[in-house]
């Protein structure tokens, strides 16, 4: 799905299909990580409401960064495309050719995109606001660095 | 009583909220720039297939373009004499299955098949190290316009109500020239074994020092044609040319020969209605047979996306713009037509994945 005939599409999607499975691999690292170290607190001052739609985003984030590579690998193969990541280098196809199975999995991961992209400009604006208004270290926790000290 | 000032909060809310609005705002506008719902004139492939579509609307279920065909089954015998040129398996000497696709370039599941000035030829060769090489070849031996914004205009100016528009497209682009004098004045042949095809996009093969030239492919009859013409094709029913190739299978494979074209120094590649000089260097590479002919509703060309664009390693994209529009319109193709299997059964479901 591009939105655009030129030949910068080759090039895009000759990235998506690397970029889609660097992601899958990299967010179950990040997910070992997070169940051996744990994650760091959130502040004590944060209101319940808010933390739960932080951790329930986080949730989300997890489900779609490991669905979406996943349902899309699936749809390469229900489509009985050759899954090329670089040069002679493929994938083997996760399900069987099928048109019915193609057309799910493709509106999945079209509708699943757009809730990806609404959920990391909301992730973004939460970010911006422990950042700009809040300003209780949270911001500085995601950026990687250490919480003031309270 | 006042508030006790907190030296971490900002003062106002106001300058934080509207960055934050500002930044968001920014980076959802990016996305919707990208997804082109801020530019409706862009050329994208839901509207060449809009284009692409009879006024009555397009058949659900089938091809928007070349919606009628016939599967075909058999092998690509290899010579050897293409290894040379890329290092692709399908041209070092050995026998690669293929699925193949004869088609009428029409939006018409239904067209008489006397009715279509230009046939195609798709096929999928697929080698032994899990490689495949997609391509979708016509009987033209130019393309129709030069590039895929100009090929736009055509199908609109073709699908206007104006009967002056085609005259007026033609007018203003006489590159078409080419196109329109072949579809003018070629024999019409009375079999799909007795056409050449073309692959009029010129792409590059690598060798395997790395180097690497331009090319175009065609495949060859390797029967006599027999010159015809429409009103007389079609006395012979709508769907004469599948029965004919589907009989002449029956009685023996149908082979086509892969001639490659090599471009000399300053030969327009990124041009398909630009031909090359007829001196060229032309290298026989091998053979394409069909050996079996398959409806298309059960067929195993009927799911097959022929993306010109799913090459293996060896042979890539050239600057001709063409294969990459294609690639994005077929795939919106396919994509719809997947979604719509129910508006085209399979006749034996037995048979069909």
């Amino acid at each position: 799905m591009t939105a655009t005939v030129d030949q910068v599409r080759e090039t895009l999607i000759a990235v998506h299909r690397p970029l889609g499975i660097a992601i899958l691999i990299l967010a179950l690292l990040r997910i070992a990580v997070r169940l051996v170290q744990g994650a760091p607190e959130l502040p004590a001052g944060m209101p319940e409401p808010m933390k739960l739609a932080a951790k329930l985003s986080h949730l989300a984030f997890y489900g779609l960064m490991i669905a979406m590579p996943i349902i899309g690998w699936a749809m390469m193969s229900a489509a009985d495309y050759p899954i090329v990541l670089f040069g002679a280098v493929h994938l083997p196809p996760i399900v069987s050719p099928s048109r019915e199975l193609h057309a799910a999995l493709w509106t999945a991961h079209a509708g699943l995109a757009l809730c990806f992209f609404a959920l990391i400009l909301l992730h973004l604006a939460a970010a911006l606001f422990h950042a700009l208004v809040r300003r209780d270290g949270v911001f500085q926790q995601m950026a990687g660095g250490r919480a003031p000290a309270e | 009583m006042s508030p006790t000032p907190d030296p971490k909060k900002p003062a106002s809310l106001l300058g934080p909220v509207v960055l934050i609005g500002a930044i968001v705002a920014g980076a959802g506008g990016a996305f919707a720039y990208t997804a082109g719902w801020l530019s409706p004139d862009r050329l994208t492939p839901d509207r060449f297939l809009t284009a692409l579509a009879p006024p009555s609307g397009p058949a659900a279920g089938h091809r928007r373009n070349h919606a009628k065909g016939v599967c075909f089954t058999g092998e690509f015998v290899s010579n050897g004499a293409g290894a040379r040129l890329s290092k692709a398996q399908a041209l070092a000497a050995g026998r690669y299955p293929v699925v193949g696709r004869l088609n009428l370039a029409t939006p018409n599941p239904m067209a008489m098949d006397a009715s279509a000035r230009v046939r195609g030829l798709s096929l999928q060769i697929s080698t032994p190290d899990g490689q495949q090489w997609r391509m979708a070849n016509i009987t033209a031996p130019v393309f129709a316009a030069s590039t895929p914004a100009s090929f736009y205009e055509l199908l609109k100016a073709s699908g206007s109500k104006d009967p002056e528009a085609l005259k007026a497209y033609a007018g203003a682009h006489p590159e078409f020239a080419g196109f329109g004098a072949w579809a003018g004045s070629a024999p019409w042949t009375e079999s799909y074994a007795q056409d050449r095809y073309n692959g009029l996009n010129a792409f590059l093969f690598s060798d395997a020092s790395g180097a690497s030239r331009a090319v175009r492919w065609s495949f060859l009859p390797t029967v006599e044609p027999v010159a015809s013409k429409p009103d007389e094709l079609g006395k012979r029913g709508p769907n004469f040319l599948e029965s004919e190739l589907t009989d002449r299978v029956k009685a023996g494979p149908v082979r086509w020969k892969m001639v490659v074209t090599l471009a000399g120094p300053g030969d327009p590649t990124a041009d398909p209605t630009k031909a090359w000089p007829e001196d060229r260097e032309k290298v026989e590479v091998g053979e394409v047979v069909a050996s079996a002919v398959q409806n298309e509703p059960d067929g195993p060309c009927r799911d097959l996306n022929f993306d010109p664009t799913v090459l293996p390693s060896g042979i890539s994209t050239s600057d001709d713009p063409f294969p990459a529009a294609r690639s994005a319109v077929y795939q919106a193709s396919f994509d719809k037509r997947t979604a719509e299997a129910k508006a085209y059964p399979a006749t034996n479901p037995e048979m069909s994945k």
